[in-house]
C-alpha cells in the first residue's frame, strides 16, 4: 500500500484538512468536531474513519468518550511533516542574515 | 555556498535543535538578537519591550496582513553579549504554552558564526503539535489559494 499517497489523497478534502486544524491544538470527541461543522454527522465520521485509517489522527479512550488527535507518529514517518517548520526558520534566519549585511554596509 | 538551518526532533523528547550558520561575524549576529530596530526588521515584529539582562522581560507585538496583532512575550533569564541567551517564549492567546530557549552564540571563523538553539516545550505532545503547526498552516494556505483560482475561474 502507498501510504504516502493515501495521506496526501486524504488531506486533498477541505472538510479534512479543517479537522486535523482543529484537533492540531486539542484532542476533541467525534461530537465536538461534527458541531462545528454544518455537514451531516454520518459524513464527519466518516471524514474521521479515513483521516484514522491513514493514521493521520489517532483515538483515545477517555472514561466514556472517544477523543481524536493528531499522530504524531505519522508525522515523523513523513519526512514533509517537518519540512515545513525547518523553512519557517530557514526563511527567518535567511532575512536576519540579508538584515545584519546592510546594516554592515551602512555603517 | 549557502548554508542551511539544521532541525532536530528527536522521537519521543520534548526539545528541538534549531543549528544554523551565519555569513555573519559573531557580534553582528548577536546584535541582531540585542538590538530593537533590528529585531522589528528581521523578525517583522514590533518591539514594545526588551530589557537584555538578567530578570528582564520582553514583548513583541507582530500584525499580519489582515491587521489581526498577535502577542509575544517572555523572560530573560541570562543574557551573556555574544555568548548566550536564555529565555521564555510565549505567544499570547493560544494553547501553544510556554517554551523554554537556550541560544548559544560561537564565532567559526572571523566572518562566519553558528547559532544552536534549543528549545524545551511542557511535554512530547506539545512539541510535536508545535512542530506541526507550519505544516497544517501550509496546507491551509494552499487550499485558500486553491479556492480563490477556482473562485475566480466561475
Amino acid at each position: 500500500m502507498n501510504l504516502r499517497r493515501d495521506v496526501f489523497q486524504a488531506i486533498a478534502d477541505p472538510t479534512r484538512r479543517a479537522i486535523l486544524v482543529l484537533v492540531a491544538t486539542q484532542s476533541m470527541t467525534a461530537g465536538a468536531i461534527a458541531a462545528k461543522f454544518d455537514t451531516a454527522r454520518p459524513t464527519v465520521s466518516k471524514h474521521l474513519s479515513i483521516l484514522t485509517e491513514c493514521e493521520l489522527l489517532a483515538q483515545e479512550q477517555n472514561g466514556r468518550e472517544m477523543y481524536y488527535h493528531l499522530n504524531p507518529k505519522k508525522m515523523k514517518e513523513i519526512a514533509d511533516f517537518i519540512e515545513p517548520f525547518r523553512k519557517m526558520w530557514d526563511d527567518r534566519f535567511n532575512k536576519l542574515e540579508s538584515v545584519m549585511k546592510n546594516y554592515k554596509k551602512q555603517k | 555556498m549557502e548554508r542551511k538551518t539544521i532541525v532536530t526532533a528527536e522521537n519521543g523528547q520534548q526539545t528541538v535543535e534549531i543549528v544554523r550558520e551565519f555569513d555573519l561575524p559573531l557580534e553582528l549576529l548577536f546584535k541582531a538578537y540585542e538590538e530593537p530596530e533590528l529585531i522589528e526588521q528581521w523578525m517583522n515584529t514590533k518591539v514594545q519591550k526588551l530589557e537584555n539582562k538578567q530578570h528582564g522581560s520582553f514583548h513583541f507585538i507582530t500584525t499580519d496582513p489582515r491587521g489581526n496583532a498577535f502577542g509575544m512575550n517572555g523572560a530573560i533569564h541570562e543574557f551573556s553579549p555574544n555568548k548566550r541567551i536564555v529565555r521564555t517564549f510565549e505567544m499570547e492567546n493560544t494553547p501553544f504554552g510556554i517554551q523554554l530557549e537556550f541560544l548559544n552564540f560561537e564565532a567559526l571563523g572571523e566572518e562566519t558564526s553558528k547559532l544552536t538553539m534549543s528549545v524545551l516545550y511542557e511535554s512530547v505532545t506539545q512539541r510535536d503539535q508545535l512542530l506541526q503547526l507550519p505544516f497544517i498552516q501550509g496546507i491551509n494556505m494552499a487550499h485558500n489559494r486553491l479556492q480563490d483560482i477556482l473562485i475566480n475561474a466561475k
